[in-house]
């Protein structure tokens, strides 16, 4: 069974690869390379599989699921400008690619051995944007 | 696995008849839908790109190309056009979602490799909202 949990932060960042000109990454990234940077409202769904606990009927306990979103997403990152203040972005391009790994990073040894495990990360930079990351 | 998903929008008419049906059986298949004058929604399209991340970008697909094809193969010939009559594929095609849908993914198909060659982005789902209550979806093409 999956059980899914949304969070939201907001965050500013650059999509410029360092080793490019400022030409190959306006082409590659177009306004997103703009160098003082732009930010979104990024919407997180995280999921969970496991079997529900006989005894409470639960997956997961989601006071738990929110607390740990909480502390190794939302509160590092959350109205934060990403290049400058969240490691590894000083060194790595914020893409929505890169970010929904690093947010899988951040959660996935709070689920190690435990009932359920981490089964997907979705991020969406906008609405018409979302990424899936499973390691 | 990273999978990114990148949403479009076109509004468009349609009329569900079948020249194989006759008129009351037209009817009956496919309801109001086969009302004589056509009727239109504002469609959402949802491509799913899966892939390698690249080093260089960081990214799966380039949004930029992946926008550039979208709109020159669906977007420009969809948006605000009555399917039936202005979208080739639909002259003989009944365009019902399903139908839509697999034509978009013969048109983004046949470019893909000519935008995205080699081993990199692949197309592996796209969906079709018709409305808030009809959704449509084409995986693993």
């Amino acid at each position: 069974m999956l059980i899914t949990r949304r969070a939201e932060f907001s965050a500013s960042h650059v999509c410029a690869q360092p080793s490019l000109t400022p030409e190959q990454n306006r082409e590659l990234y177009g306004p997103a390379a703009n160098p003082n940077g732009h930010g979104h409202n990024y919407v997180l769904e995280v999921t969970l599989k496991g079997d529900p606990d006989p005894v409470t009927g639960m997956v997961f306990d989601l006071k738990q699921l929110k607390e740990i979103i909480q502390r190794t997403v939302i509160e590092p990152m959350d109205h934060r400008f990403l290049n400058y203040e969240v490691a590894p972005f000083d060194k790595v391009v914020p893409t929505t690619e890169n970010l929904a790994a690093e947010i899988w990073n951040r959660l996935s040894p709070s689920f190690e051995g435990g009932r359920a495990r981490l089964e997907n990360v979705r991020l969406y930079e906008t609405e018409d944007l979302y990424v899936d990351y499973a390691a | 696995m990273t999978r990114v998903t990148r949403r479009y929008k076109f509004v468009a008419s349609h009329r569900l008849h079948s020249s194989r049906f006759s008129a009351d059986e037209n009817r009956d298949l496919y309801g109001k839908c086969n009302n004589p004058h056509g009727h239109g929604h504002d469609y959402i399209l949802e491509v799913s790109v899966g892939g390698p991340l690249d080093a260089i970008s960081g990214q799966v697909v380039n949004l930029i190309s992946l926008d550039r094809l979208v709109d020159a193969q669906v977007i420009n010939d969809f948006d605000y056009k009555y399917l039936n009559a202005d979208v080739g594929e639909f002259q003989e095609l009944v365009p019902t979602s399903e139908n839509i849908l697999r034509v978009i993914e013969e048109r983004l198909a046949a470019h893909w490799q000519s935008v995205f060659p080699g081993n990199g982005p692949r197309l592996e789902a796209i969906r079709l909202r018709e409305t808030k209550r009809n959704v449509f979806e084409l995986r693993a093409i």
